[in-house]
Formats: structure tokens, C-alpha cells, sequence
């Protein structure tokens, strides 16, 4: 396999960082929505939209990245992605352009990095102006995971 | 041909195909428990149906066979190659003889002693010693048609083709021939072929679920062909008439894939949705060049609907058609005259759920056929008609449809039930102890569960009401069971009509919306806060409870088990300015009922029920979730789930409750006594606590340093009243009881008694005020029961201070008691009386609790302990309690309402020092006192 494959990404902005979301994963991007809140649902699960007939659960990932809920975006964006065949929709702030990145540039997380970040983050990219976060869809949705490294 | 027959044959080749399958699993996986149940339940069916249509030589190969399987599944018999073989070998034999009895109608002469005897060789002379290769199998079959019989859907041999090229002219002909006799609702391969030309086959579905009537397939295994195969074979002139006959049959209805309908409903549901949506957009705009255009919309999608679940539908008699015979049979097999009544029998259900029903009903009427009834010489000496009568009923109740099966026969025996539940290892002595009668009779729909005392041909091999109790399940329904020794059973089914589309209740809480399917909902009902409607919610401590008609209604805000506590308060302010007016949603889980409380009920809607996310799954509060007309999702809630979650408060309440009713049950209700004092409410006391009841003469009543007294059999007796309201009587005489303890009197001043009841006492905490325990309803009413430990120790708290009657052996320290009783009741009762008699007293609610004491390193001098407790009872505790070192020179005072000789036997065995009545307190302080003395002595 070359290493100097392009791959291209969704970059979404989560509390002024940049995240990448491999862009074959994106099945959709909405606007602000209604949710409809879940009671009794892990925290991270923000409530679940209907998408042309199809029910979505949403996540948001501000609270799986352990950040705090945002002020100025009170109607946020999200992305739905497909795990497992269910579909999810994922809070962000706002999305930005597609990049295509060759992927020998991507690079280790630093082990700094919260654990909770290392824990769905593949890599990052260094672009020109900001670091670029790479999101794991599949570690992202996976709560149990998460829940085990927070603790 | 007998449509009984001919359904037999269907099924019976079915099921074949299945055991062929699952005993090849079963070789490669022998641990596999589920593959060996599901055979022997399969080849258990085939024998029993085969002993109805009277086809002994069927029967008796299924029975060998099934006696091998018995010995698999109980373990006594490992699975190996031969033993698979042998039985593969009987299944064959099955088919042969099923493949004749296509053709003939008639089981075709032949012997199978030998395979017979091979199979039981296996099944009791300890080892596969079978041969099968050498086995001379029984064929009476003709060869050609074995080859025929065994050809794969849609395929056709070359001997037929042959015979069909040389006589007919076309291939379409050459289809037709093969459905002579088409019954109605079938059709013809060639009108399949011709519908599903411009569809995408249906063949696909053949090899995924060979249940499912798949037409083409069908028409081959079903319809007669063999009959007219060899025919066919050598004159297939008789051709072209038959395929005259076929076609006007063909005309009038068709054989359809379930699965297609199942798809074509899905997909009708998502359009209705859609419609909903689309009308809830247009709602709000004036009118537009959409209003027309929709409404048409509207409108056909509505009939689509309705067509769609009409071609589902079916009348429960096609269910039914198979009993008249079977009974009639079994009436002949067993000796017994019955009676079989049908009522309801065009009662209409889904197609679906008519399938998943139809064997447990089958079961379920040879059950009562067979165990139910007596035989006549048994009906006559019990007093009843010599025929034995089975009613089948059927009907709709609210979205569910209800079948009852009922006997007047003999009922379920509770003794044989216990004896059989011990021996079969599914519950001990003691847990069947605390249960009740129904939930004894509830054991025969346990796996592995038989009363038969043998084996019969009918029924007895344990694989009967656990299946039917588990189809029924699986549709969502629940099957109840009524009986009574000696006047018969009543079974009642309740299942959903449909499965696909379920009707909900749309209620509100905190702002948010939630469905509720309407089939767990009893009844709604509207109630305040502060008594203006005619139902009030009612406090019992921190649960609220309605008072419903004759019983207390638990209820739970379905704000507090969704923890929406933010918006609660918000709610709370609401309700208080908009008069607090609340809806209660009655709903039952089981035997269990109770109110959740919401904000509001919006109306009800047609829901297509939505499996929830993974990661949600574990909620088990939601059951789905779906997207309503105006296109938000909703939740669907889940009655079972909010019952299991308001656990802590609710089901604890239950489970004290049917604790309760279980003693009432048994023989164990309170004679209560009921007066009236200070006030028109009736007050409540256990009569066993009241010594006497006197009247005394105004004039004899004295007043010494304060107080009131009497002179009562030459000593002087305090007199209290209730309450300050409570006054004595001008003239005449005053109604008083009188309670004693030790040696010490004490008069309770009342208005009036009123009554003495026996009455199952459920205490609900309120103690709120003094001198009242609690209240409870007696009688419809609600009704506080009397504290006499408050006044006897209002009346003689400083007398005792003196010590004279103070505990024995405690000159120094008192003695440190601890209590275990689950009840609050008896807690509340004891407590007062031995604090007044000077003991230090603390309790435990349940033995953990007052394990959990030993733990903290806490020690008593004594301790005494209820009996019946739930989770762990006395017995236990006791045996818990001597086991560890730090409590095991305690000595433990078993208290209970049994009292019978065993019990005190038992209770001596497993340790108790000894064992008291729980209403004799004199028997108590006496035993405390000698159980220390002894204890202090020994020390």
C-alpha cells in the first residue's frame, strides 16, 4: 500500500479545534435540528432526529471528548455517519472544507493528549494554519471504551 | 382428500425436513441442548398427530424414535454416528409411509418391527449396536415416486418430463398437470409464473424459511402431486382435464408469500408516515394546489392500509378446524366423554400471529382433554354430568384478541404440583412455601414440567405448557391460568391483533412526549391534588397512592423514574397554579397494577414500532421508538421496564403486598377491631393486642393525681383517651379496651366499637401522627390503625422507670435486643413494648440488614426474628447467624404466625433457642427473659 494515498476529510469545529472525519463516512451534514430528548441515556447521547424517515441517534461529542457545553452554539451542526449499519448523527459547532490529506502525513497522537481524545483520534495532521484531529468514527461510538478510559 | 389429512401431511413433512436438519447439527454439535429439544418437541408432535389420524404404523416409528431422543436429551444416551443414523433412518421411513398416504390416503401395509426394535435396542440396551447399512428398510413405496418425492422445488424429473413431452403439447400444461386438486387458496405454478413474471422471484425465499407457505414450493410438497405422477407417468392423458378443473379454482384466490405481505405492510406503514408528515405540513398553510392532490393521497393510502391488513386477517376457526376431530379421537383413546364447544370461531386476527397459535392451542385442548377431565366414573362420583366439557371462546378486547380454553374437570391439583416441582428440581420445599396457589399452578408452564403420571400417548413428556406459555410470549402476548380443585381450568390468552402497526397513547411529561403502547394501558384516570376531582392523590409518607374503587393504587411519576427532575419542579409550580390536575395512566405489568402519572394525555396514534440505537438497548425502560405524524421522534415507553425501574419504592411495595395476600391466603388474615374514638374515622386494632372489652359505669371512673382511673378487678387501672378530642361519656356506661401487659392494665377509652373483622392487614407508613401506626384500608376504608405501644407507654413510661417490672437479669445495663421483621407493622408494635419493658431494642427491616449489623461489629444479648421474610428467611438467618463466630452465642428467638409443631421442630433444628407465637406477647417477654437468664447462666 502507498503511503502517499490521499485521503480526504470532513473538517468539522469542535470548541476551536479542527477535526477530520474521513469523508467516505459522511452520509450527511444538517443543520440545526429538533432532538427529542432520551431519558435515562448515557450522557454523551444527545437525543434522536428523524432523517427522512430514519431515526438518528445523536451524540454529542463535546461531552465525549469531556468538554464543556458550548455558549455561542446554541443550534449546532451535525454530521451523520453509519456504525454498524445505525445511524448517528454527531453534535459538532460547525463544519468546514474537505482536505485531502496524503495519509503519510499523518501523525501519532502526542501522548499528552487527554486520554479521552488519544482514545477516538487516529492521528493528526499538521495543515498549514491549525492542527487537524482525525476522528475514529468507530472508537468514537463506542461508549463502553470511553467510559473505561474516563475512569 | 381430509383437509385434515392433508395439513398433516404439510406439517408433517416439515417438521421432517427440520429434524433432518437439526439432527445433522446435532451430530456435529452434540452439547447443543436447544437442537435436541427442538427435535424431540418435533418428532413428539408428529407422533401425536399420527395417534389422532389413526396411523398406527407412523406412530409406532415416531415413538421409537422419540424414546431414542428421550434418552438424548436426558443425557442418558451420548450422540454418535450411528445413533444419528438410526433416527435419520425411522425419519426416513416416516417419509415413505407419509409419501404412500399422499397418494392413497391410507397408511400402506408393511412392517417395521425391525427398525422398531433397533431404535429401542438403542434407546434402553445400553449402545448404538445398529446397523444401518444392513437394515432392511421397508419400502412399500413404489421407486419412482420415492425418486419424485425427493426432488427439490421446481424441479421436475426426467421420467416426468418425458411422460409430459410425449403427451402434452406445451410446458405450460406440463405445470398445470402437477396440481391436480388445487384446494381453495392455492394456485397453480403456472399462474404463479405468470404473476411473478415481472417480479423478482420468490424462489429466493424458499431456502431461508421453509415455514413460510412459499407458493411454489408449496404447491409441490402439498398439493397430491404423487397421485398423479404415476399416473402421469404411464397414461398422462388425464392432463388436460385436470388442468381445466385447476384454473377456475386458480381465479379465485391465490396463494401468497407471508414474507411478500410482511414487506408489502412495511412498507404501506413507512407510507403512512410519510402521509401523516406530509398532512401535518400542509395543516398549517392556507390553501394551496397541494390541499386536493394530498387529500387523494391521504385517501388511498388509508385503503391501501386497510386492504392490506385485511388480506392478513383470518377467522381464529382456521385455527380451530383440526380440534372437533382431535378431541373426538382422544374421547375414544382415553375412555372420556367430551364435549367440545367453539364459540367465536370468525373472531378475525392477523395471519401472523393465527400461525404462532395455532399449535399451543392444539396443545392446550389436548391437555384439558387429557389431564383436565375426568373419566366418567370420576365425574359421576364427584357429582357432575358424565360428558366432559372443553369451551374454546374467542373475541376482541380493545386492541387485543382474548381465547379462553376452559374444562370443568378435575383442576390443577397444588399437592401434585408441589410434589412434582421438588422432584423435578425446579424449586425447593421451603420457596414453594411461600408461594401461592397460583403461582404453584403457574409451574406447569415451566420447562420440563409434566403432572401426567405417565407417559401417554397424548401428552406427559414434559414438552407441553413451556412451549405454549413461550409461542405466546414471543407474539407479546400473556397467558393467565385459572383453576380450582375439582371445578376445572380456565386458560386465557391475550394476544395483540396485529403485529405491525401498534396503537399508542401520546402523554406528556416535563415537556416532552412520550408513547405508550395502549395495550399495556387499563384505564385513564384524571385526579388532583387538593380534592376537587373525585380522585385525590393521596401521600403514604413520600408514595403517592390512589385511592381506585375498592384497592390502593401505587403510582409512580414518570417524571421521577425518567429522572427529569429540573422540569419537575417546574411542573410542581405548574400544577399548583393550574389546580394540580394530574393524569394517571393505569397500567399492568402481570398481576401487577399500578398509575403512572404524567402531564398530560394527548390522543392515541397508529405507531410503527422502531427498534431503539444499539448503545441504548440497555434501557429497558424504552421498548422502541418511532416518528409521529408532525415528524419528531418519540419514545416508546415500556410498562415492564417503568415496573421494574420504580422498584425501590413500587415493587418493594408489591412484593410486601403479595407477601401479604399470600398470607391472607393461606389462613393467615388479622382479626382486627374496629372503633371509633375522637373523631367519625374508624381506628383499627389487631384484636390479639386487646385483652378484654368493658364498659364500665360512668360513676365508678376516678381521677387520682391527674389522671383517670378505674378500679378493675381490685387493682387500679389507668384510663387514656385517643386524643384530646376524645371525651367520656356524661351518664351511663363508657366502652373501653382494655390491654395488659405483664401484669400491668390500661384502659383505651373509644366512642363506639364498631366491629370485628378479619381483614388482611397491609399497613402503609404514615405514622405521622401519634399513636397511629399507620393506615391501612379495611373494609374500602381507609383506617389507622391504633399504636397501643404509645399508650402504654404514655400511661405507664414512668411507672417503669422504677425498674420494678424492668427486664430480668439487667440490673446494670438493660439487655440489648435486636428485631428482624420485614413487616413495619409488627416493628412498630414490638419496638414500644420491649423498650417499655426496659430492653434496648434496635431492627432490622430484613436479615441482611442485621448481617450488615454483624458486620459493623455491633452485638445484642438476643435476638428476635420473623420467620417469613423475603429474600432470606428466618430459617436461613439463623443458620447464617450460628455459622459465624461473632454472633453464634446469640441467642435467636424465632417469632412467627406458623406454629404448628413442625415448625417448631424445624425452628429448634436449624437453631432457634426458641419459638413464639407472633400475637402471644407474654409468651414473648417470658421467653426473652428465660432465653437470657439461660444465656447469662451458661456465660
Amino acid at each position: 500500500m502507498s503511503n502517499t494515498e490521499m485521503q480526504e476529510y470532513v473538517t468539522v469545529r469542535i470548541a476551536d479545534q479542527r477535526f477530520g472525519i474521513p469523508v467516505l463516512q459522511v452520509h450527511d451534514v444538517l443543520g440545526s435540528v429538533k432532538l427529542t430528548n432520551i431519558p435515562l441515556a448515557p450522557p454523551e447521547v444527545a437525543g434522536a432526529l428523524n432523517l427522512r424517515g430514519r431515526i438518528v441517534t445523536c451524540i454529542d461529542v463535546r461531552k465525549r471528548l469531556g468538554l464543556s457545553p458550548s455558549e455561542e452554539h446554541k443550534n449546532p451542526m451535525s454530521v451523520v455517519v453509519e456504525h454498524h449499519g445505525e445511524p448517528y448523527s454527531l453534535l459538532i459547532d460547525s463544519v468546514g472544507e474537505v482536505l485531502s490529506l496524503r495519509q503519510d502525513k499523518l501523525e501519532m497522537n502526542p501522548g499528552t493528549m487527554d486520554a479521552r481524545w488519544r482514545e477516538v483520534s487516529s492521528g493528526i495532521y499538521r495543515t498549514e494554519d491549525k492542527l487537524l484531529v482525525i476522528l475514529q468514527i468507530d472508537r468514537l461510538l463506542d461508549f463502553a471504551v470511553g467510559a473505561n478510559v474516563a475512569a | 382428500m381430509d383437509d385434515l389429512l392433508s395439513e398433516f401431511l404439510t406439517e408433517t413433512n416439515e417438521n421432517i425436513g427440520i429434524v433432518d436438519a437439526a439432527l445433522v447439527a446435532l451430530e456435529q454439535n452434540p452439547d447443543d441442548g436447544t437442537q435436541i429439544d427442538n427435535i424431540f418437541r418435533l418428532v413428539h408432535t408428529i407422533k401425536g398427530t399420527c395417534g389422532f389420524l389413526g396411523l398406527p404404523r407412523l406412530e409406532a416409528v415416531a415413538h421409537a424414535g422419540e424414546n431414542v431422543l428421550g434418552k438424548i436429551r436426558d443425557n442418558e444416551l451420548a450422540v454418535t454416528a450411528d445413533v444419528v443414523t438410526i433416527i435419520l433412518e425411522a425419519m426416513d421411513v416416516i417419509k415413505d409411509v407419509l409419501e404412500v398416504l399422499e397418494q392413497t390416503e391410507a397408511e400402506p401395509e408393511g412392517n417395521d418391527a425391525d427398525l422398531i426394535a433397533r431404535l429401542n435396542e438403542v434407546a434402553y440396551g445400553g449402545g448404538a449396536t445398529a446397523t444401518p447399512a444392513a437394515a432392511p428398510e421397508p419400502e412399500p413405496t413404489p421407486e419412482p415416486v420415492v425418486k419424485e418425492r425427493e426432488l427439490k422445488v421446481g424441479e421436475v424429473s426426467e421420467a416426468e418430463l418425458e411422460a409430459a413431452f410425449a403427451s402434452a403439447p406445451g410446458p405450460e400444461e406440463l405445470a398445470a398437470e402437477s396440481e391436480p386438486e388445487l384446494r381453495p387458496g392455492e394456485v397453480s405454478e403456472a399462474e404463479l409464473e405468470a404473476a411473478f413474471a415481472a417480479a423478482p422471484g420468490p424462489e429466493d425465499d424458499i431456502a431461508v424459511d421453509p415455514m413460510i407457505a412459499e407458493p411454489v414450493a408449496e404447491e409441490v410438497e402439498v398439493a397430491p402431486v404423487p397421485k398423479i405422477v404415476p399416473e402421469k407417468a404411464k397414461e398422462a392423458k388425464a392432463a388436460p382435464e385436470v388442468a381445466h378443473k385447476e384454473t377456475s379454482l386458480a381465479n379465485q384466490s391465490i396463494r401468497v408469500n407471508v414474507e411478500l405481505l410482511e414487506n408489502l405492510m412495511t412498507m404501506v406503514s413507512e407510507l403512512v408516515l410519510t402521509r401523516n408528515q406530509l398532512l401535518q405540513m400542509v395543516r398549517g398553510m392556507d390553501d394551496n394546489e397541494f390541499t386536493v392532490p394530498l387529500q387523494r393521497l391521504s385517501h388511498v393510502t388509508t385503503e391501501l392500509q386497510e386492504g392490506l391488513m385485511k388480506t392478513r386477517m383470518q377467522p381464529i376457526g382456521n385455527a380451530w378446524s383440526k380440534l372437533p376431530r382431535i378431541v373426538r379421537d382422544l374421547s375414544h383413546d382415553l375412555d372420556k366423554k367430551i364435549d367440545l364447544v367453539m364459540h367465536g370461531a370468525e373472531t378475525e386476527l392477523d395471519r401472523q400471529v393465527l400461525e404462532l397459535i395455532k399449535d399451543p392451542l392444539t396443545h392446550m385442548v389436548r391437555n384439558s382433554a387429557d389431564h383436565g377431565l375426568e373419566t366418567p366414573g370420576e365425574r359421576l362420583a364427584a357429582g357432575k354430568k358424565e360428558t366432559g366439557k372443553i369451551v374454546l371462546d374467542a373475541y376482541h378486547e380493545g386492541g387485543h384478541i382474548i381465547i379462553t380454553i376452559s374444562d370443568d374437570g378435575r383442576g390443577l391439583n397444588s399437592e401434585k404440583i408441589k410434589a412434582k416441582v421438588i422432584e423435578n428440581g425446579l424449586a425447593s420445599e421451603a420457596e414453594l412455601d411461600g408461594m401461592n396457589t397460583q403461582q404453584i399452578q403457574n409451574f406447569i408452564m415451566r420447562a420440563g414440567f409434566s403432572t401426567a403420571e405417565k407417559v401417554t400417548n397424548v401428552s406427559g413428556r414434559g414438552v407441553g405448557m413451556d412451549v405454549v406459555r413461550s409461542n405466546i410470549e414471543k407474539i407479546g402476548g400473556t397467558i393467565e391460568l385459572k383453576s380450582e380443585d375439582g371445578k376445572g381450568s380456565v386458560f386465557t390468552i391475550k394476544i395483540p391483533l396485529t403485529l405491525a402497526i401498534v396503537s399508542a397513547l401520546i402523554v406528556e411529561c416535563c415537556h416532552e412526549r412520550f408513547a405508550i403502547p395502549q395495550i399495556s394501558v387499563v384505564e385513564l384516570v384524571r385526579a388532583s391534588t387538593d380534592g376537587r376531582s373525585d380522585n385525590t392523590i393521596e401521600m403514604i409518607n413520600d408514595s403517592p397512592v390512589l385511592r381506585l374503587r375498592d384497592r390502593l393504587l401505587p403510582l409512580v411519576h414518570l417524571n421521577d423514574i425518567l429522572r427529569l427532575e429540573t422540569a419537575a419542579d417546574e411542573v410542581a409550580e405548574q400544577s399548583e397554579n393550574k389546580g394540580s390536575e394530574e393524569f394517571i395512566i393505569v397500567s399492568q405489568v402481570g398481576a401487577y397494577t399500578f398509575g403512572i402519572v404524567v402531564d398530560r394525555v394527548f390522543d392515541t396514534e397508529e405507531i410503527v414500532v422502531k427498534p431503539v440505537a444499539p448503545i441504548l438497548r440497555d434501557l429497558s425502560i424504552f421498548s422502541g421508538n418511532t416518528i409521529l405524524g408532525d415528524g419528531s421522534v418519540i419514545m416508546i415507553l415500556d410498562p415492564n421496564g417503568i415496573a421494574a425501574k420504580s422498584g425501590e419504592n413500587v415493587v418493594g411495595d408489591h412484593s410486601v403486598e403479595e407477601e401479604g395476600q399470600h398470607v391472607s391466603a393461606e389462613n393467615d388474615k388479622v382479626a382486627m377491631l374496629i372503633c371509633r374514638a375522637g373523631g367519625q374515622e374508624p381506628k383499627a386494632v389487631p384484636l390479639s393486642l386487646v385483652a378484654r372489652l368493658e364498659e364500665v359505669d360512668v360513676d365508678t371512673i376516678e381521677t387520682t393525681n391527674g389522671r383517670m382511673v378505674v378500679q378493675y378487678r381490685g387493682k387500679i387501672m389507668p384510663l387514656v383517651t385517643m386524643n384530646e378530642d376524645a371525651k367520656i361519656v356524661e351518664t351511663g356506661r363508657q366502652p373501653i379496651l382494655v390491654f395488659s401487659d405483664n401484669d400491668r392494665t390500661m384502659g383505651l377509652v373509644v366512642d363506639e366499637i364498631v366491629d370485628i373483622v378479619d381483614e388482611q392487614l397491609n399497613v402503609e407508613m404514615a405514622s405521622s401522627v401519634e399513636g397511629a401506626i399507620g393506615s391501612a384500608v379495611i373494609r374500602g376504608k381507609a383506617t389507622d390503625i391504633i399504636d397501643v405501644g404509645f399508650y402504654l407507654q404514655k400511661c405507664f413510661g414512668d411507672w417503669f422507670s422504677s425498674g420494678e417490672t424492668a427486664a430480668y437479669g439487667s440490673q446494670t445495663s438493660s439487655q440489648r435486643v435486636l428485631l428482624v421483621d420485614d413487616s413495619p407493622f409488627f416493628r412498630n408494635m414490638l419496638v414500644p413494648l420491649l423498650s417499655v419493658a426496659g430492653y434496648e431494642v434496635s431492627t432490622a427491616e430484613n436479615p441482611l440488614e442485621a448481617l450488615s449489623m454483624r458486620d459493623a461489629g455491633k452485638h445484642f444479648d438476643v435476638i428476635v426474628s420473623d420467620i417469613e421474610m423475603p429474600e432470606m428467611d428466618g430459617f436461613q438467618f439463623a443458620e447464617e447467624v450460628l455459622g459465624d463466630e461473632r454472633w453464634a452465642d446469640t441467642p435467636i428467638v424465632a417469632l412467627s404466625s406458623h406454629t404448628t409443631p413442625q415448625d417448631f421442630d424445624r425452628g429448634r433444628k436449624v437453631g432457634f433457642s426458641d419459638y413464639v407465637a407472633k400475637f402471644d406477647r407474654d409468651a414473648l417477654m417470658n421467653t426473652l427473659s428465660q432465653t437470657l437468664r439461660a444465656s447469662g447462666g451458661a456465660k
